[in-house]
Parts: C-alpha cells; structure tokens; sequence
C-alpha cells in the first residue's frame, strides 16, 4: 500500500508515492534519480548518503521517505545556485578534497551544517564533526583544509592559500 | 625542490594543477554504476552461504518464484549446462561462479535472483529454502594440512593435500651457513592481518546482452576494463560471446585500491542472467557482503635476521604461509605467485637472502588481491622493517643509525639485490636525513628518556623501504599470458586541443589532470586544453589496467613517447613551414624557433593546424600518435617514514602524535595529487596498524563483516600527516617518475609497529603484531604479570 508524501527536495517541491518501507537514500535516487547521494554500506555508518533535512545533516539510509514528508531537502544538486558553486564545493576542489568522489556529496553536506552552526571550527572540532563520514582516499588532511577554506570564504575573510606544504 | 619546464599557463610536470574530475565530483553528477539506469533494466540479489563448508542437498526456489515481479533464479545447477559454473581466477587456480554441490566459505554465492527492482529481488531472496549438510570447515591454515584435515579442492587434477603451491627464491644454503655462523640471530612470527580494501564503494555491474546484435555492454566497477573484457571472453566465448562482441565500460569509480582487479562471480551471474533473459541485469553488492567476499593480505611470516654485534646485516631469511581461502583469487603476475614479496631484502646492502611461501586452502573467502600494493611488497616490507627493529633492539644500536650504516649507497645503483632485482635508483640516506630533520629525531629520543623515567610510554618508530612498482617488463610480467604493457593514444583536433586516452583507469587518482600534464610537458599544448578518456575498451587501446602503482611507469611513459612522437612531426612541419632543415630548429615548451632567429616561429598550435591544412607532399595527414609502453625495468619508489607515539598507561589507548614521510618517487607529475595520494596511502596504512582486521571464529563466521565493527580509521583517529620528497628520478623511465600511490600503504605499517613496540621496549616487548590494539597490549602486559600495580611503576 503505497503513501503520498510531498516534500521540497533543492528548492523545489515534489509528490510522489512510496512504498512505506522505502528509504529516503532509495527514494531520492532511484524516483527522484538525484544520483549525487552515494550509497557505501548497510549499516549508516559510512556518511556517503549524508543529506540535508530541514537544514540539519542526516544519513538518509537511516530515514523512511514517509519520514521526510513535508521536510526540505538538500542534496548535492542543490547546494550550487544560479550564483555558482557553494563555498563548500569550492573548497573541496581548490584544496584536493577529493578523490574518488564517493564520499564528497555526504562530506560536503555535513560540513555545510557544521558551518553553519561553528562558523570558525578548530581542526579537532572538524575532524569530530565529520568523523561519522568515512573517506578512504583522502586520509581526511584536505577535508579538513576544504572544510577550513569554506570557512573563511563563509565569513567573508581572507581565503587561506590552497598550494600543498611539503615537510623540507 | 620540484622544478617546472613549462609555464603556469602550459600546466605541465610540477604544477599543482587543481583536478578536472572534481567539477562533477563536487556538483553530484559524477557517474558510478549504480548510477547506470537503463530501459527495462531487471536488478539481482544473491543469496549467499551461512556456512563455511557444506553439501548443498537441495534449492528450493518454488516460493521466490511466486513473487510477483521475479524473473528468475539462477542456481549452479543452471549455469552448469552452459559450463559457466566455474570460472578461472586471474591466478590460473578456478573459482565457482555458483555451487552445484558444496560451498566454500561462509558468504559465498548460492542462488541468484533476477525481479523488476531491487526490492522485489530481496523479497523473493528470503523466501529461497537451501537445505544444508554442515560439514567441518578447515579454518586455521596451520591444521590445512594435518592428516586428518579434509582435501578441500578434490576438483583439481593431482591435488593430495590442501597446499596450493610452493615458492622460493634465494640461496637456500648460503643463507644456512651465514645463519650457522653469525654472532646474532633474531627471529619472529608475524601475521598480515586479512583485511579489505574497502572502497566506499563497493562493486557493481550492469550486464546488458543484447539479443538482437549478440552483443553485451558491460558497465562495471573494473580498474581493469580490457583485460575484464578478454577474460569474459575467455569464459563466455562458447556460448557466442567473443571478444569483439564485448564492450566493458568502467565508469566513474568510488575507490579501488586492488579490490576491483578480479573477476568477481556476481559479476558473471549478471551477463549470465541478462544473456538469458535479454535484458539489462544490474548487481550492486552489499557492503557487507563486500566485506566477506573477499580479502587482501594474510601472510604468516617467520622472518629472520642474521648480522654482527655491531649492526651490519649478512642475511635475511623468510617463511610464508599464506592463507588463500579456498582458491587464489590474486592477482598477481603469472610468474610470481606471492607477486613482489623477493623485494623483502628492503633498502639495505647485504649478499644472502633466502625467501620461501607455501599457500594454503581453507574455507575462507578467495583473494589474495593486491591491496594498494604492488602485489604482496606490503608483507616484504613489514616483514624486512620489523626484523631490522628487532635486530637493532638485540645489539642495543639505535633503529636510525643501524639503517643508516647498512643501506645501500646511492652510487651502489644500479643495485643488484640477493633475491634477483634491480633497483632503478635511489637516496635512502638522503631521505632519512630529511625525515629526521623534520621529525627533530635526536630531541625525540631525548623525550624518550626523561618520559621512561617516569614510566610514561612513549615510542619512536622507523621505516625505511623500497618498493617495487610499475608492471611491467614484458619478458617476466604477464597476466593470464597478456603482457603487462600499456598504452596512450593522443589525438590532437585541428584547432589544438587534444584527445588522449589509455588503457589504465582512474579510480580516484586523477588521470583526467596528471596524464593532461605529461603532454603538456612533452608538447607545450596546455593541459587544460587536453581531455583524458580511459575506462571504454571501444574507444580506449588496450591496456591492463591501473594497480601496483603502474599508471606513471607504463601509460604515463607511454603517453610521453607518444607526444614525442607528435613532437617530431611538428618538427618536421615546422621546418616545411620556416623553410629550414630539422637541426637549424629548437624546441621550448609550445614550440619550434629557428635557432639565432628566434621571431621566426610556428608554436605548436599553429604546427597541428598545418598537418590538417597544409602538410607537405608524403607527410601522411593529422596530428595524431599512440604509444604501447613495454617497460625495461620495474621502478623503485622508496621512503623514511617517522611515527612518534603515546601510549595511555591507564587506557593504553595509542596515540599517534606525529608521522612524517618522506617519499622518493622520482620526477613528480603533480605535487597536489602526489601528496593527496601519500595522505590517503598513509591512512590505509595505519588501518590495519592499528585497526583493520577480518576476524573469523573456528568454523569460519566472519565476526567484523560490517562498517560498523571492522574500523575504518575516521577523521579522528587519522593523525595530521606531514609529508615531503626527495626526487630521485629513474634512469630508464621517459619522464624519471616511479610512480607513487602505493607507498605509503606499505611503508607506514611498520613504522607504526615499529613505534608502539618501541614505547613498550622497556616491558621486554619485542614484537606485536598488527592490528595492535588497547587489548593486545592489556594482554601482553597483562601476560608478563605487570598489571598488578600501575604500569608506570611496574
């Protein structure tokens, strides 16, 4: 018995029919085919399906689809605007946040609400704030520095420099 | 430190280019294969073994079969009449696509369902009813082979006990007497945990067969598209499926690290499936079946050490068991079944060496595979590092200063090594000098000092390894009998911009930017104007694949030779065009000058538009080159890594306080990357350090077969590294790179072994082996009845 849900996924609002046990991660991909929220274990523990939920970052395999009726929702699709990218994006590409690329959608999210909470974190508070988002290429040293980049460039500040320092 | 030839603008070596990928990477839009949707496309779900050894007495799938939506079930039986139910591995050894009478290992492929969608398909998997004759499971690989073990693989011809094969290299009795006659001998038994490589994502396909054509498309998690696609024809070519009817299409991938080399059996349920039913079949894995499906390392080693009282080496000795599973699902080159493991001889400069490996069966997952790691270097190294310790321990010689005297020289290469390498090159001295310098060694072991005074537990440990990357020459390197080259084909447009594609494929590592720079490098056409493709065996020449750090030393020289190739033909039209001869012409990044005339000038841009416009009579049209690189050596990437540790004394929870690597990898394309890829390494390094290991129980259930019990470091545990380079280039690679993704997977395990039992030394501690926990060191404490009081004044 299918359920009709009506929620704003990036700015704009949908409704659909869902299975009740459908998982929000299913939901958005595979009948929103927003494919950007990855899918990387089955048990919530790795963050690469990390969404925005009314603002507040989420896995979205630990949500019904029923459970986000009403809700807004963004994705990695909708954190860019007719402006450009946001500063989140810019960081993770100017500093070598990525690799891969699997795990960025769900880094980026998490990060997007921890900054906007702390908008100075230090690295510790970083490093705590995205540890339920697992990379496995990275080795998290430019996360952090992406992470830090946006900062500043969400305050307004002087943008730290993006060239990589070598031990000489 | 790192010099650039060529103009910001140009983009070539040594710039740190920001990556192309990224633009869809951080916008959503990269595309992974579960990303691929296709008309009419049916999903499959495996039903997979509880046992980890066991008679199939029947399948029922009556009941799945009712399920509305449900296509098929596909069970061994069914792929038995096509004789698609066994498949080889890429090690010569076979492997069950699915049982038709007995499973192997717990987690193995059963029955496979084939429904509209994904859900359905997992509906109708519960309802399948195996009926199972549990039987007792070979487990310890060190009972594999007691008399009373059961043989395990009775399929193969000539097989009496459970011992895959046996392997050595050295002198067997050289290193005998050198043992028999040295003041010093240290030994220990080490264990490389089984671990896996846990790419964020795990694997996939869409198999789409096409009835009409006879033709399949196969999108797939591969890091090797074309050799996936002549294995598949070697395995489906009776049925019709020859080569030139496959299309293997790697799209963008979510991590690799050597876990996507195989071939993987839902990978051939799913042609399987869409052959028969015609149409497309997707197989996404689960995460923990991912994790339970197969598996990289698990090497038991006894290594030893033979040298003076006063710390100079004469011989090495190793043993290897090696724990298989229930067949060798490596993937390793044929002639080298425990893949670069001779390299275990490491950086120092000594005669005799001896290594042997028997490889086992048991009734675990298949594997064995390469991961981040140049084919098993990982074991060599932290076997050759951990011994060095020890012997260092033994005589009382500091770890730093015992290397130090025994490396080998940078005018000792080329090196000829014991075990029958040839190191490129190399400046290990000068390399730990740096290490040493940043790390401020002498003021750490000063610390040390004045904190064991107080029992507090701190550890410094070292690594000093060579690795051995970039398969590889032809006359050795082979997989399945396809010679270990690889290829780039350039492609430049009338306008200037260019095409380039390999036989590699990126799965994280940047390809789209750094092989843009080698011919930006070689032609002075921006890198920017340069589009990479790799990753579609129509379009793409054919290549083995990326692994074993082997995209620098093999595609990345082949797309230099290959841009040198279009260099001299724009040489040629520019000497037509300026009306000189080829020598009255000299060469800067991006173009062609006449020498003493240097207005007199056609850049490169304007060069290719001749060759389509105004080429001279018997110059064939274009501007177009493609290079198969058969290398004439390996390349030997090394490194000093530093790790600085504390221990809790209440906790003993371990704390790594600084880490810092120094890399050689020659000639560096891109020093973001490069250090992105040292970072990663270096995290994957410490995982099974301190964290990774599969467990099994003693009837093979997996204990940890999930993300949330097997520890993937997060951003917390993973220390700030700090690295840095030394370049020495290789001799005999077009642009002196070594390649440089792997070394820190290998190196930093033993530095952080190294470190821990350096903070426990004064316990009488002598060896841990990986992971080392809190517990391991409770138990180790604990063992030595030094739990009674506080540890710091125990």
């Amino acid at each position: 018995m299918k359920k009709s849900i009506t929620l704003k996924l990036n700015g704009e609002e949908h409704s659909a029919e869902v299975e009740p046990r459908t998982l929000l991660v299913h939901f958005i991909r595979e009948q929103m085919d927003m494919t950007g929220t990855h899918i990387g274990c089955d048990t919530s523990s790795c963050g690469a399906c990390t969404i925005l939920i009314d603002g507040k970052s989420a896995k979205s395999c630990t949500i019904l689809a029923v459970q986000a009726n009403g809700k807004e929702i963004t994705t990695v699709e909708g954190l860019a605007t007719s402006e450009g990218v946001h500063p989140i994006q810019e960081g993770f590409k100017e500093n070598h946040g990525l690799q891969c690329g699997f795990c960025t959608p769900g880094m980026m999210l998490r990060a997007v609400e921890m900054l906007e909470k702390n908008p100075n974190p230090t690295e510790e508070e970083i490093r705590w704030g995205i540890s339920g988002n697992l990379c496995r290429c990275t080795g998290y040293n430019n996360i952090v520095k992406s992470i830090q980049y946006a900062g500043a460039k969400m305050r307004g500040e002087e943008l730290p420099s993006t060239e990589p320092v070598f031990v000489e | 430190m790192i010099q650039c030839k060529t103009s910001k603008e140009i983009g070539g070596m040594g710039h740190s280019v920001k990556r192309k990928e990224d633009n869809r990477f951080v916008t959503g839009t990269g595309h992974y294969v579960d990303d691929v949707k296709l008309k009419g496309m049916l999903h499959m779900d495996i039903i997979r073994s509880p046992y980890a050894y066991a008679k199939i007495k029947s399948i029922d799938s009556s009941a799945a079969m009712a399920v509305d939506g449900v296509v098929a079930v596909i069970t061994g039986k069914d792929l038995e009449q096509y004789n698609l139910h066994w498949m080889p591995t890429l090690m010569s050894d076979t492997q069950m696509v699915l049982p038709t009478d007995t499973v192997m290992h717990q987690g193995q492929e059963v029955a496979a369902v084939i429904a509209k969608d994904r859900q359905t398909a997992r509906d109708a998997r519960e309802l399948i009813v195996v009926d199972y004759d549990v039987m007792k499971a070979v487990i310890n690989p060190f009972k594999a082979l007691d008399a009373d073990a059961p043989l395990l693989r009775p399929d193969k011809e000539g097989q009496k006990d459970n011992q895959a094969w046996h392997w050595e290299v050295g002198d067997k009795d050289a290193t005998e007497k050198v043992f028999n006659e040295a003041d010093v001998v240290v030994k220990e038994q080490m264990h490389i945990p089984r671990i896996h490589v846990a790419s964020i994502e795990t694997c996939g396909c869409v198999a789409d067969y096409n009835k009409i054509d006879n033709h399949l498309t196969m999108h797939m998690t591969t890091q090797a598209p074309h050799a996936i696609r002549t294995v598949i024809a070697l395995v489906a070519g009776h049925v019709g499926l020859t080569e030139e009817k496959i299309r293997v299409i790697s799209p963008d991938i979510g991590g690799g690290f050597g876990g996507k080399v195989p071939v993987f059996p839902g990978y051939v349920i799913a042609i399987a499936a869409s052959f028969l039913i015609g149409k497309p079949v997707k197989w996404i894995e689960d995460r923990s079946d991912n994790l339970t499906n197969s598996f990289a390392r698990d090497y038991h080693i006894t290594a030893e050490m033979a040298g003076t009282k006063d710390g100079k080496i004469l011989a090495t000795r190793m043993k290897v068991l090696a724990d298989h599973g229930y067949t060798d699902g490596a993937a390793n080159p044929s002639k080298f079944p425990t893949g670069m493991f001779s390299i275990g001889t490491g950086s120092y400069d000594y005669p005799t060496a001896f290594m042997e490996a028997d490889a086992i069966y048991t009734n675990k997952p298949p594997g064995g595979v390469a991961y981040r790691c140049s084919f098993r270097v990982t074991e060599a190294v932290h076997a050759i590092e951990r011994i060095t310790d020890r012997y260092a321990l033994e005589i009382g010689k500091d770890p730093a200063a015992l290397r130090f005297d025994n490396f080998i020289k940078k005018d000792q290469f080329p090196y000829h090594s014991p075990t029958g390498w040839e190191y490129d090159s190399g400046d290990y001295h000068a390399g730990l000098e740096l290490a040493m310098k940043a790390v401020e060694y002498d003021k750490l072991r000063a610390e040390q000092v004045e904190k064991r005074k107080k029992g507090e537990l701190m550890g410094i440990g070292l690594s000093t390894f060579t690795e051995i990357v970039g398969a590889g020459p032809s006359k050795d390197f082979d997989i399945l009998g396809i010679k270990m080259f690889d290829s780039a084909e350039i492609r430049v447009h009338p306008t200037g911009k260019a095409i380039a594609r390999f036989g590699t494929k990126s799965q994280g590592q940047g390809h789209e930017t750094t092989y843009a720079q080698i011919i930006a490098e070689e032609l002075g056409i921006p890198s920017s104007d340069i589009t990479v493709e790799e990753g579609d065996t129509d379009s793409a020449p054919y290549g083995l694949g990326t692994y074993a750090s082997r995209s620098t030393p093999t595609a990345g020289a082949a797309a230099a030779i290959a841009a040198r190739k279009l260099r001299d033909k724009a040489r040629k039209l520019a000497a037509y065009l300026l009306e000189v001869s080829e020598d009255d012409l000299e060469w800067e990044p991006g173009k062609f000058s006449v020498k003493g005339a240097p207005e007199k000038s056609k850049t490169i841009q304007e060069l290719v538009f001749a060759s389509y416009t105004n080429h001279p009579q018997g110059m064939e049209a274009g501007f177009e080159a493609t290079h198969y690189y058969d290398p004439p050596n390996l390349t030997f990437p090394s490194g000093a890594y530093i790790c600085v540790v504390d221990i809790d004394p209440d906790t003993f929870e371990i704390k790594v306080r600084r880490f810092v690597a120094i890399d050689d990898a020659g000639h560096i394309i891109n020093p973001m990357v490069a250090q992105g890829q040292v970072h990663g390494g270096l995290t994957q390094g410490l995982a099974p350090a301190m964290y990774e290991e599969i467990i099994y129980d003693e009837d093979g259930n997996a204990l940890n077969g999930t993300l949330m019990d097997y520890l993937v470091p997060t951003a917390v545990e993973s220390p700030s590294w700090e690295t840095g380079h030394t370049v020495t280039p290789s001799p005999h690679h077009p642009i002196g790179a070594k390649g440089i993704g792997e070394s820190p997977t290998v190196g930093a395990p033993p530095a952080i072994a190294n470190a821990i039992v350096d903070a426990l030394k004064p316990y009488g501690i002598t060896h841990m082996d990986i992971p080392i926990t809190p517990a391991k060191i409770f138990e180790e404490l604990k063992k030595r009845g030094l739990l009674d009081t506080d540890i710091r004044t125990a």
